[in-house]
């Protein structure tokens, strides 16, 4: 039986753990965005938590992603459900692609534009949501899109915690020296990866400015 | 309504220092008025202060110590926001927001204050006819303009919510000799009409000497004279001077070499 013919069989299995996965990621990507840019704006208006907040974030992109799910598993409702656990972990790696180019996608709209703002008496408020996010925006949404393939792979990792999604195929085909179910689980989150970056990198352009 | 014979002073430093919290010392001991009506040229070298008075009078910058007085209040006194409402600003580039069209460009400080729409959109083509803009450029974008038609539109911002008071900061720096003289000319015209209290930075003589209805030069932050442009050009003092001859000598070697 080749690749093709395990596909057309288990077509509807491979669906389900594809949106299992997609899932994940979207949730996951959701958190991150909702925690991680209004950490980078942050950050441009206290310089002095720029080191701490980037370094953990840093920090926690380092941590192996099987022991972060380790680390994470005594958290007490968090613990409790695989889904939960694998998401939180998602949303973690997430959170450092999203900060930094919040942060860096603020600090580079031109000087002069917003010191003119500044000048004819635009508030912080106002400076931020009509200046400088519309601004940042094309280089936020890269930040989506990196934090997003980085997720897209990173969640075949969860199948390990009995999160479910592809890589429930990725770790049987490797429990059975099967290549086809290795395939099952590895050709669909490649497509994903793909899909998700050539679609925010169209909206990427779409929303940059110049 | 603001005839020059009023002749009260709309800004004041007394005593203005300002210093970087590194030390460096950026302005020292400035005393200077600027008359309602007038057009004050803050000319120098880089580096020379003119930039940072300039800000201190819309408290993008704040004194060290001295104190700064718009319309006789202290700027320390003022909100920030209000005073800078009050307050037009033209900066180098335009510094105009790429992603707004002309016309949100021009509105910004009319839609900021909530003006209503019918009024903000009268205001607008107003301002276009004022600066020598045509009406079909309100719905561009100023990446779709020439520098001189950008420039414009920045003088149209500034005026937009007829502040009484124009900062303008090297505004015509960037632009070609041709088209710099052209909004020469018709900043002449319209400062004759609007009698804005202007204070103007620039670091080009001639410009000084054409805009100018007082010249204040400024050397490594302090004020060395200000003048008005007849007596400046005949001032004695060594500073002043210095100045006249380094633009003579360099308007000679461009001379020579076209």
């Amino acid at each position: 039986m080749n690749v093709f013919q395990f596909f057309l069989q288990n077509y509807d299995e491979i669906l389900r753990v594809t949106g299992e996965h997609l899932w994940m990621v979207a949730v996951s990507i959701l958190l991150a965005v909702v925690v991680g840019i209004p950490l980078g704006i942050l950050i441009t208006r206290r310089p002095s938590l720029n080191k701490p907040i980037l370094g953990t974030a840093n920090v926690i992109q380092t941590i192996p992603s099987l022991a972060l799910f380790g680390f994470l598993l005594p958290l007490p409702w968090i613990g409790a459900r695989a889904d939960r656990l694998a998401i939180l972990a998602l949303s973690l790696y997430a959170l450092l692609p999203l900060i930094r180019n919040t942060y860096a996608g603020i600090r580079g709209v031109d000087r002069s534009v917003v010191e003119a703002g500044r000048g004819m008496g635009m508030t912080d408020h106002q400076l931020l949501f009509q200046v400088e996010l519309p601004l940042a925006l094309g280089v936020i949404i890269a930040g989506v899109r990196v934090a997003t393939v980085i997720c897209v792979g990173l969640a075949t990792i969860a199948a390990a915690i009995g999160a479910g999604g592809l890589g429930e195929y990725i770790f049987r085909g490797l429990a059975m020296v099967n290549n086809q179910l290795i395939l099952a689980g590895a050709i669909p989150a490649a497509a994903l990866a793909l899909l998700a970056d050539v679609s925010l990198g169209w909206l990427e352009r779409r929303l940059s400015p110049h | 309504m603001n005839s020059p014979s009023q002749n009260g002073v709309a800004i004041a430093f007394r005593e203005v220092s300002y210093r970087f919290s590194t030390g460096v010392e950026l302005l020292n001991q400035l005393n200077l008025e600027v008359h309602r009506g007038e057009t004050l040229v803050l000319l120098g070298r880089s580096g020379s202060g003119k930039t940072t008075t300039l800000k201190l009078i819309n408290d993008l910058v704040s004194p060290t110590s001295g104190e700064v007085y718009v319309e006789g209040r202290p700027t320390r006194q003022w909100d920030p926001i209000r005073l800078r409402r009050g307050i037009g600003y033209v900066i180098q580039d335009a510094g105009l927001f790429p992603h707004f069209t002309v016309e949100r460009n021009i509105s910004l400080v009319p839609t900021i204050e909530q003006w209503p729409a019918d009024r903000i959109r009268n205001r607008v083509a107003e301002l276009l006819q004022l600066v020598g803009l045509d009406a079909s450029l309100s719905s561009r974008y100023p990446r779709e303009l020439s520098g001189g038609q950008r420039q414009r539109v920045g003088v149209a911002r500034a005026l937009a919510a007829d502040p009484p008071i124009l900062l303008m900061d090297e505004p015509f720096a960037a632009l070609d000799p041709i088209t710099r003289a052209e909004l020469q000319q018709e900043f002449l015209a319209l400062q004759q009409r609007l009698q804005k209290t202007v204070v103007f930075v620039t670091h080009d003589l001639r410009e000084a000497l054409r805009l100018g209805t007082r010249i204040a030069l400024m050397e490594s932050g302090r004020l060395v004279t200000a003048l008005p442009p007849d007596e400046f050009a005949k001032s004695s003092d060594p500073l002043v001077r210095q100045y006249l001859n380094a633009f003579s000598a360099s308007a000679n070697g461009k001379r020579e070499n076209d």
